[in-house]
């Protein structure tokens, strides 16, 4: 039993990464930006963030840094999609590989440092509880942070005024150009929003999961963001979901070796993959659902006036 | 993220090319500079200023990656740091086995009379650049092709294991210990089986718990899966993935690990027992001079391990008890000198069939081809049939 609770407790923590990111993602593409640049902007994120952490010692600072590193990455990228109209793929790969290198550069002095060591995070008198405490309230901060943030950016979209603004200018923005409303300005909060997110996710594994800088620490992970955007069908809480499903998934595979289950590793290790392609099969079967869920001008540049 | 691992797979495959590369290129200098290595020689120091002999180093990784590269790295600037201006080396880093052959055949027009190439994934294109060029000596880390021109050298990172099982064995209290392992190839498989050895040497009673996460470089991966391990009950961890998310999982969680491939102790000064460390230096010294007095051979293939310096286990920790300690060193000395040899007979797999006979100490063959646990270790190996 208690193995369980250990089990769901590493699922949440490694899902976290998964969960910010991909509900910064899923802000960009509600307003009808696609940023492939995730795991760019993860990674510069990453390193501002050690960077910050090791000079000033505080992880909060780390956080805040990495979040402001990775929206102004995004930044940069909302500039060139939405207002020079650069097509919004290859300015996204660009940025991914840009990210990829810069983060490289920068963090050569980084690599080898540590942090100051980690502690076992714990609620007070909630941790001790059987089960529960081990499992849900045994978690660094950042865990509590990102299910508040899927909260929040899920009564954004769907309970208020601005929320539902930025969802019709990601299905058609020229009725809200028409209105007044400035489409592009609310596109560039929307990808800088969505920058900070991702800067928190690369912070999260720099700073928690992994305390630790080298090249190309996240290993990937933005992509997977990108993919979950996808197999959440644009909701912040099916993307948590099936964040946390893939943590879950990883974790199984890794916890199942350790228990000495006879499984082949190569076959465990392609499960969360195989689980997300069987998911978005299942998903897109009905054309209509993904159409009425995908925003409709989703990586279509927007020219005022045209 | 299968990218990584792949790439990470071939850096590793091509470190071992680059080792062979490396050798190659000792083999043939260049042609208008045999001069420059005779000038070495201590007869014949002919004219003022001998042009330095040219060597070049290629890495799968960044030279700031902590681990493998970092390591091959250290050589050569060990290398630069005796040889002076007697040498002149250069280093390509980041090369993707893609570029490989594009890069070695540069390196070899550029007058360079030797070439490393340190991982194995390089060997194909290193053995095929030799080819064009007969007068550039070519050593190539981790691989087995060779040719006249190309030798093939690694390092037995197994001793470092035994060793480290030993202390792991003696600091244990639930007699479980974890191994987070990259890919199940005899490398990593001897490293595995030297640990639970080394291990059983000082506790019969000793049971090892493995995580494959097919990667070399994942820190959360590796991360998630020192944490299992832990959950399953192993109290000291040894990995030979390269990042230190073991180690430091293991100073969460208040139990033990190790470092892998560099000194790994400022990470985590709680849970850190020993680090496990590779030296090249010692090959790539020996390499450049005896191409300086042209007593490079090739077709040659150098696995050093501790007797030459080239493997260590390094800055055993202060709380580790004396007794330990000195079981550890005592090994260490064995090893060095000789008299121990790790895998000596009887060794029984875990699915009890007999491996090595008593008192047969293994010879290089077999060591090339494990491809079974030993009898402690859990579970099946990915590749086993059921």
């Amino acid at each position: 039993m208690n193995e369980t609770a250990l089990l769901i407790n590493t699922a949440l923590a490694s899902g976290t990464t998964l969960a910010l990111a991909a509900l910064g993602l899923l802000i960009n593409e509600r307003a009808g930006v696609l940023n492939l640049g995730a795991e760019g902007m993860m990674l510069v994120a990453a390193v501002a963030g050690f960077a910050t952490a090791l000079l000033t010692g505080s992880d909060t600072l780390g956080f805040v840094a990495a979040a402001a590193a990775g929206a102004a990455l995004a930044a940069v990228f909302g500039l060139l999609v939405i207002f020079l109209n650069t097509n919004q793929y290859a300015t996204g790969l660009a940025l991914s590989l840009f990210g990829y290198g810069f983060s490289a550069f920068v963090g050569v002095s980084m690599v080898g440092k540590s942090l100051s060591p980690r502690q076992q995070y714990a609620m007070p008198v909630l941790s001790d509880l059987p089960f529960v405490g081990p499992a849900f309230f045994s978690h660094h901060a950042m865990v509590y942070v990102a299910m508040a943030l899927t909260a929040a950016v899920a009564w954004f979209f769907y309970r208020t005024r601005a929320g539902l603004l930025l969802r019709a200018i990601g299905e058609n923005p020229e009725p809200a150009h028409a209105l007044g409303y400035p489409v592009r300005l609310i596109r560039l909060a929307a990808v800088c929003a969505g920058g900070a997110l991702c800067g928190l996710a690369g912070a999260y594994v720099s700073l928690v999961t992994a305390p630790l800088w080298v090249e190309g620490l996240t290993a990937g992970r933005g992509w997977i963001a990108l993919a979950l955007t996808v197999f959440a069908t644009w909701r912040p809480a099916r993307a948590l979901l099936g964040a946390y499903l893939f943590g879950g998934v990883t974790v199984l595979q890794l916890s199942l070796q350790a228990e000495g289950v006879q499984i082949s590793s190569h076959l465990l290790t392609m499960l969360p993959y195989v689980a997300t392609i069987v998911v978005l099969a299942v998903i897109s079967r009905n054309a209509a659902f993904i159409r009425l869920n995908m925003p409709a001008s989703l990586g279509r540049p927007f020219r005022p006036g045209s | 993220m299968n990218d990584w691992n792949a790439s990470k797979l071939s850096r590793r495959i091509f470190a071992l090319a680059g080792l062979a590369a490396t050798a190659a290129l000792v083999g043939c200098g260049k042609k208008e500079e045999p001069p420059a290595p005779a000038a070495q020689a201590p007869a014949a120091a002919p004219a003022p200023a001998p042009e330095p002999l040219k060597a070049a180093w290629i890495y799968i990784g960044p030279v700031g990656d902590a681990g493998w590269s970092f390591a091959h790295d250290q050589g050569r600037k060990a290398v630069e740091a005796e040889m002076g201006d007697k040498v002149k080396t250069t280093f390509v880093e980041k090369v993707s086995y893609a570029d490989g052959e594009r890069v070695i055949r540069d390196l070899a027009s550029q007058g360079n009379k030797v070439i490393f190439a340190t991982s194995f994934g390089y060997m194909d294109a290193m053995l095929k650049v030799a080819g064009e060029f007969p007068d550039v000596k070519f050593e190539h880390a981790t691989g087995y092709k060779m040719a006249a021109n190309m030798n093939v050298y690694d390092a037995r990172f197994y001793h470092d294991a035994y060793v480290s099982g030993i202390i792991a064995g003696g600091m244990t209290k639930t007699n479980t210990l974890g191994f987070v392992a990259s890919f199940p190839i005899p490398e990593v498989l001897r490293n595995i089986n030297a640990f639970t050895l080394g291990a059983q040497s000082v506790n019969p009673k000793i049971r090892t718990r493995v995580v494959w996460v097919n990667t070399w470089f994942d820190p959360e991966k590796e991360g998630a899966a020192a944490q299992e391990l832990i959950n399953k009950g192993a109290d000291v961890l040894l990995q030979n993935t390269d990042s230190t998310a073991v180690l430091q999982t293991a100073e969460k969680n208040g139990k033990y690990a190790f470092g892998w491939d560099s000194d790994m102790s400022s990470y985590a000064p709680k849970a850190h027992l020993a680090s496990n460390i590779v030296d090249w230096s010692p090959y790539y010294k020996k390499t450049i001079k005896s191409l300086m007095d042209n007593s490079w051979k090739g077709e040659q293939r150098t696995i050093w391990g501790k007797p030459e310096g080239a493997n260590d286990v390094i800055k055993i920790a202060d709380f580790v008890p004396a007794e330990l300690k000195t079981k550890a060193e005592t090994a260490m000395d064995g090893i060095k000198t000789g008299s121990l040899e790790v895998f000596t007979g009887p060794i029984v797999g875990s699915d009890g069939k007999e491996r090595l006979a008593k008192d047969t100490k293994a010879d290089q063959a077999w060591k090339d081809k494990v491809d079974f646990y030993v009898k402690g270790v859990e579970g099946k190996l990915p590749s086993d049939k059921k």
